[in-house]
């Protein structure tokens, strides 16, 4: 008979309508999978007793597809058909990698470049995208959840990087899709881990998650105010984690085996993952214990029997403990935070339990930190949590997660210029509109070009889309009304509409930007926003100056050809003067000479002007009769 | 007669109301859903109604509506593991008929 769940006061499922969510923790290293049950957030396990599922696919020979622990052991031997990582290349596209001689695997273009630009991996299987890699991950959560809990999915919340952009966020809905998973929503690491501590049933507070993974660190600020999470800033290093502490160990015991040895022969790649794995056991030993003991025999007929006490760990991986501190320090200036401001430190990740690392930043946080969740599983299970709420097995106390932009999203004007329609760090859900005319007379189409980053000219942010408005009514120019709306929604993917006030004439896309940006990219982006602004202001100043000497140009222009009888042919070659100085300056750098030179060609028609106006009137006035005119 | 829960399934309902913070205990019951007459329920009680029955079994509250309780009485709780799968099962000796899953029965 099926197993029944308690389920809150009034909120028992009818028969067969149990409505089955889980949390997913998508890792770079480990993937894991919860869900809540009889009102408590538990990982899912599988058949073995293991709780963490190895981010790693492999394609057999035989077509079969692995996925987890069976995979990994295979990984230096296959490595082209085996994918570790993987989550790294989500929505990126070649030239987002960046050290691709260090992985073995081999790229290619998306072949469909100029819509998906997505990055494509060559295995005996064929390509594969990144998107399709993970599915496979998610496949086999998904199976282990089915079978755990005797039923369909109804749907799972997936956590993203909190510095995820929107390619990264769509390509992992898009493996969600891919493996048959319905997406309640994303949401942020960090968040997540807050939501497992029960941090969000507190009235207010401001956190700090301190994540450390196997390959990678991040760590965010996050201000929870009446129930909505924010995140303040995040930071981190995507080339730092637990990995790394084994990698000292490994060089430690290395040193050690070489001085004791004469003619010590270079290690083969066996002797390397051993090695590795002595170390990794060594650092785990040593959470709880003083001393370990590292004894193997290398392919080589050497006998390593070193002995690691704890003081020798925190001395040999020190720097990369303080290395954790200053994206953290970092994080704090952006969020504009002092220490005191701190309500609580989360601890993510399983490079976490060790004591030096929880010194560390009780040290530098001046308060302990939250350990007594299992740091590997902390932030599946808050995504569990998050998914039974949204799945509708908990009526009260809904919380809505709230997260942030990490970058202003805008688009091109004239002039190359950006306007920004939404600010960095506004929260999610967020939908804003903007006016925009055309520039020309007569202009029937106007072309939307979205960006993404903080800078004023549009070459200095990233493209995301493109598209036009066409049909727009034939109006001078600045009388068409085009308002732009920007939507992002709860999983923090923007869409852009566009539409045309008179006619409601409308065109809209759905971004699914060609690019992926890092963290270190968005974090490099707004430092040069900062460190530019000065150059930036020079440079908006002067393509607004040339924008105004265009429109001057060409209505000056337009009105000379068809009134230039109305002046003398002297007065015509002074203005036409004015204009071809104009037209040189503003090919010039200079802002002011343009703004001058403006005002001089204004000057040099005011006669020409006042003629038109004389020349419409009497038009105007022809033939009618004092009374027939609406005065 | 009574309700009772076997000594797993009251450990398991303490741990369960300990984790959620507040509940004075379990109600069990019935609806008159389901693909074969009835389904059961299983679910934490903040409130007691006056009608409510209310049994005590290995520690644990079991409270249950005089409605439900004439299809429910003499069932026994119990909390077990088929394969990777968990959770509570009743042992209800009304029971002459259930659906092939059984989560809804006639009596």
């Amino acid at each position: 008979m099926a197993l029944l769940q308690i389920s809150e006061p009034g909120m028992s499922a009818a028969p067969h309508q149990h409505r089955l969510a889980v949390g997913i923790d998508l890792g770079t290293t480990n993937s894991l999978i919860a869900t809540v049950r009889s009102g408590m957030s538990t990982v899912l396990q599988d058949d073995f007793g293991h709780a963490l599922l190895p981010s790693v696919v492999r394609y057999m020979p035989n077509g079969d597809i692995v996925v987890g622990h069976e995979a990994q052991a295979h990984q230096s031997e296959d490595p082209v058909n085996t994918v570790i990582s993987v989550k790294r290349f989500m929505g990126r596209n070649l030239n987002d990698i960046t050290n691709k001689a260090h992985i073995p695997y081999r790229f290619v273009e998306g072949a469909d470049a100029a819509t998906t630009r997505s990055l494509q991996l060559q295995t005996r299987a064929g390509l594969k995208t990144p998107v399709e890699i993970s599915a496979e991950i998610l496949k086999t959560l998904k199976a282990r959840a089915e079978k755990s809990l005797g039923g369909e999915l109804v749907g799972a919340v997936i956590t993203v990087p909190a510095y995820f952009d929107d390619a990264q966020r769509q390509a992992t809905k898009d493996a969600a899709r891919l493996a048959g998973l319905n997406v309640l929503r994303l949401l942020n690491e960090p968040t997540a881990a807050a939501v497992a501590y029960g941090l969000d049933n507190a009235a207010e507070g401001t956190f700090v998650i301190y994540d450390l993974g196997g390959g990678t660190f991040d760590v965010s600020i996050l201000r929870l105010s009446k129930g909505v999470f924010e995140v303040l800033a995040t930071n981190g290093d995507a080339a730092l984690g637990g990995d790394d502490f084994d990698h000292r160990i490994y060089c430690w015991v290395l040193d050690q085996v070489r001085a004791a040895t004469d003619n010590f022969a270079p290690l083969t790649e066996e002797d390397t993952r051993l090695l590795l794995t002595k170390a990794r056991q060594a650092k785990e030993w040593l959470t709880d214990n003083f001393e370990a003991q590292i004894v193997c025999r290398l392919g080589n007929g050497i006998l390593v029997d070193v002995t690691l006490t704890a003081p020798q760990l925190v001395e040999v991986t020190e720097h990369l403990v303080s290395k954790t501190l200053s994206p953290t320090r970092k994080a704090m200036r952006d969020a504009k935070l002092s220490i005191e401001d701190i309500n609580g430190v989360v601890l993510v990740g399983g490079a976490t339990r060790m004591p030096h690392i929880r010194h560390a930043v009780q040290e530098y946080f001046q308060q302990e930190p939250l350990t007594n969740l299992d740091p590997d599983k902390v932030v599946a299970l808050g995504a569990a949590i998050q998914a039974n709420i949204l799945a509708g097995n908990k009526s009260d106390d809904d919380l809505l997660l709230l997260d942030v932009t990490p970058l202003s999203l805008g688009l091109e004007t004239m002039g190359g210029l950006v306007e920004k329609v939404i600010h960095r760090n506004s929260t999610l859900p967020i939908a804003r509109a903007q006016e925009f005319t055309t520039y020309k007379d007569g202009q029937t189409a106007m072309s939307v070009h979205v960006v993404q980053g903080e800078r004023d000219l549009v070459s200095d942010c990233r493209s995301l889309a493109r598209f036009e408005l066409r049909g727009i009514p034939p109006m001078a120019a600045g009388a068409a009304r085009i308002r732009v709306t920007f939507t992002v929604d709860a999983d923090g993917l923007l869409s852009v509409s566009a539409r045309e006030q008179s006619t409601g004439i409308e065109a809209h896309i759905a971004v699914k930007p060609s690019y992926g940006l890092t963290e270190d990219e968005i974090t490099n982006m707004l430092k040069a926003s900062f460190n530019s602004a000065e150059e930036d202001k020079k440079a908006r100043m002067l393509a607004e100056a040339r924008v105004d000497a265009g429109a001057i140009i060409g209505s000056i222009s337009a009105a000379l050809a068809a009134d230039g009888n109305l002046i003398s042919p002297e007065e015509v070659k002074a203005i036409e003067a004015e204009i071809q100085k104009l037209q040189q300056l503003a090919a010039a750098e200079d802002a002011t000479a343009i703004h001058q030179a403006v005002d001089a060609l204004n000057h040099a028609t005011e006669a020409f002007a006042a003629a038109r106006m004389d020349a419409s009137v009497s038009r105007a006035l022809a033939g009618k009769h004092l009374e027939n005119l609406d005065l | 007669m009574a309700i009772t829960l076997t000594e797993t399934a009251a450990s398991r309902v303490e741990k369960f109301l300990a984790n959620r913070g507040k509940g004075v205990g379990l109600r069990l019951g019935v609806k008159t859903t389901g693909c074969s007459g009835m389904a059961y329920t299983l679910e934490f009680v903040d409130e007691m109604q006056p009608e409510d029955v209310a049994f005590e079994s290995h520690g644990v509250k079991v409270i249950i509506d005089p409605k439900s309780l004439v299809y429910l009485d003499g069932t026994e709780l119990d909390f077990t593991k088929e394969g990777l799968n968990e959770g509570f099962k009743f042992n209800n000796p009304n029971v002459k008929d259930e659906c092939g899953c059984g989560e809804s029965f006639t009596v």
